[in-house]
């Protein structure tokens, strides 16, 4: 708490000595995120202030666009068919890149804050970050799988969808939150502010949410990948210990 | 003043955040290492329970429903039979520990059905690995289970049938009955324990039966082993069970090592989890079974495996609402 209103008066003070164009001072409530054994999801707070010098301009409005964009990986999608009297999986197609985690905020409608060509060239809907980095190469039809591939996430809540609105007050503080599922890819978020006007960027600011798993999460995972028989072996172990623990305590439990 | 005035802004918004309760404790979601996903583990513990309960009451392993069971609440196939064969293992080996003690085991049967069992888990673990990279491994696992358990849900239910009918007009069940041509066959092993003196070649086809079972649906096989050891090898009743215990965990326990060293897919949490509820579940449904009707036991029974093959055959059958869905844990 005390913290963060340090942090704020620290973007106030910036104000004075400031350029004369509007530039973005923003913080996360936290850059870390830790996969432990009961993790439900989380959440990030994004809080920041333009720094300006000279009087707000009057000709047109100031929007922030907040992107949270999760690692990279290719992606295989399937589609069922109808074949020989069952739903079957028999088209598939390959999607070289896409975000395994995408939100965007904004304080306004996104197509009206962000021209085409600008969100083309700084990827910030997910649309356009598939698009640059990982089109599906073959098929004409490649288009409903990478709509059914955003469709999917949106459904698992990997991919915020519509944006999520941004405080916003007198044109200067800003704040919006973002959830985090339970079912978050382990790697490095970036979070990215823009700050537009008439639909071009004039600002923007980068941060890095490191999401990893820890404790034991990490300890299995790595040992079910790295040391496949350890860790079979291990597992057997394990089961069998606590099955026999388990009934031992009931039979324990049960003649008291 | 203009700093104040935004300093008040920010004040209020930023304490009102930092002062909300986290995500709630009570939901105890427990997150698999290994499926990556995020499960409720009173519901993982009631699974357990639940299907522990039933293999108590009716004394199987109960693979046969868990397996169904974690696919309708979303783990991935691979993981789901793999950490299933865990499970068995686990649950089996106290089990065959009582028998043990009670000399009701025959390891001489019980290493020839091995030698078949293991054969058998290789291929299927290889089958398996073939077909998830085909995308083709829910379908398997999904049709293997539709198939064995339409055919064994109706037979049990026949027969359960009849047994209800025979209990209520006193009739004493036929005997146990040698069959013919199985005797005719080559290298010919004498079993003391089961005092049998037949060929070593339909154990290991039994054997082979059991073990790819195992490896493609994550069962420990024991409601196929016991009729077919009973029915197809004639062996006494008292070591039937003991005996495809000693197998069972043989043949699980390799199959989870198997899985776990080419398809990365056991889930320790997820398997230490369901067995604990599965332990208790199991004591409690063994309690129960002691007060009630064998006969009532078997047709519920079989209309439970019904109802889980109703449930995956129409999941099959009709349109799905999502065509597309996003591979597991390929790329």
């Amino acid at each position: 708490m005390i913290i963060r209103i340090l942090i704020l008066f620290a973007a106030i003070a910036t104000f004075q000595q400031a350029n004369a164009n509007e530039s973005v001072v923003a913080a996360l409530s936290q850059n870390r995120v830790s996969i432990t054994a009961n993790f439900d999801g989380s959440e990030i707070l994004v809080y920041g202030a333009i720094k300006r010098d000279e009087p707000l301009p009057e000709a047109s409005a100031l929007h922030v666009i907040i992107s949270v964009v999760g690692p990279l990986a290719p992606v295989l999608v399937r589609r069922k068919l109808y074949k020989f009297g069952i739903w079957v999986n028999a088209d598939s197609a390959r999607i070289g890149q896409a975000p395994t985690f995408h939100a965007v905020a904004t304080t306004g409608d996104l197509e009206k804050i962000l021209s085409e060509s600008e969100d083309l060239l700084h990827e910030v809907s997910v649309d356009q970050i598939i698009e640059a980095v990982g089109k599906p190469a073959n098929s004409e039809d490649s288009e409903i799988f990478r709509e059914a591939l955003i469709r999917l996430r949106t459904e698992e809540g990997l991919y915020s969808g519509f944006p999520v609105p941004v405080e916003f007050a007198e044109e200067t503080l800003f704040s919006t939150r973002f959830a985090l599922p339970a079912n978050l890819v382990e790697g490095d978020y970036s979070v990215r502010i823009f700050l537009t006007r008439d639909g071009a960027v004039i600002d923007d600011h980068e941060q890095t949410i490191f999401v990893r798993k820890v404790g034991l999460e990490r300890w299995i995972y790595n040992l079910a990948h790295d040391e496949p028989l350890a860790y079979g072996l291990l597992s057997l172990l394990i089961a069998v210990a606590a099955g026999w623990c388990a009934s031992t305590v009931f039979r324990f439990v049960m003649k008291a | 003043m203009h700093g104040l005035e935004i300093y008040g802004l920010a004040v209020a918004p930023l304490y009102v955040i930092s002062e909300q309760p986290k995500f709630s404790d009570w939901r105890m979601q427990i997150y698999l290492p290994i499926a990556e996903v995020s499960v409720n583990a009173f519901l993982l513990l009631g699974l357990g329970g639940l299907v522990g309960l039933l293999s108590g009451m009716f004394g199987v392993g109960g693979g046969f429903l868990m397996t169904p069971l974690l696919l309708f609440i979303g783990i991935p196939p691979p993981v789901a039979v793999a950490t299933e064969a865990n499970q068995i293992m686990a649950s089996s080996f106290s089990g065959v520990l009582a028998h043990l003690r009670r000399k009701t085991v025959d390891f001489q049967m019980g290493g020839v059905l091995l030698i078949g069992g293991l054969a058998g888990a290789a291929a299927g673990v290889l089958i398996f690995k073939e077909l998830r990279e085909l995308g083709q491994v829910d379908l398997l696992v999904r049709l293997s289970y539709v198939v064995l358990l339409g055919f064994i849900g109706t037979l049990m239910f026949i027969e359960s049938l009849r047994a209800v009918n025979r209990s209520r007009k006193h009739i004493i069940p036929p005997k146990r009955r040698h069959i013919g041509w199985i005797h005719g066959l080559p290298f010919k092993i004498r079993f003391r324990a089961s005092t049998l003196y037949i060929s070593a070649i339909p154990p290991i086809i039994i054997g082979v039966a059991v073990g790819l079972l195992s490896a493609i649906m994550g069962i420990g096989g024991g409601f196929i082993l016991v009729p077919a050891m009973i029915y197809l090898l004639g062996m006494p009743t008292k070591v039937v069970i003991g005996t495809s215990l000693f197998q069972i965990i043989f043949v699980t326990g390799f199959t989870t090592v198997m899985h776990a060293t080419t398809n990365y897919s056991v889930d320790m949490a997820l398997a230490v989890t369901l067995l604990t509820g599965g332990v208790v579940g199991a004591q409690i449904g063994a309690r129960l079974a002691i007060r009630m009707k064998a006969e009532i036991l078997r047709v519920l029974l079989s209309v439970i495996v019904l109802a889980v093959c109703a449930k995956l055959a129409t999941d099959l059958l009709l349109e799905p609402a999502e065509p597309f869905s996003i591979a597991y844990g390929l790329l």
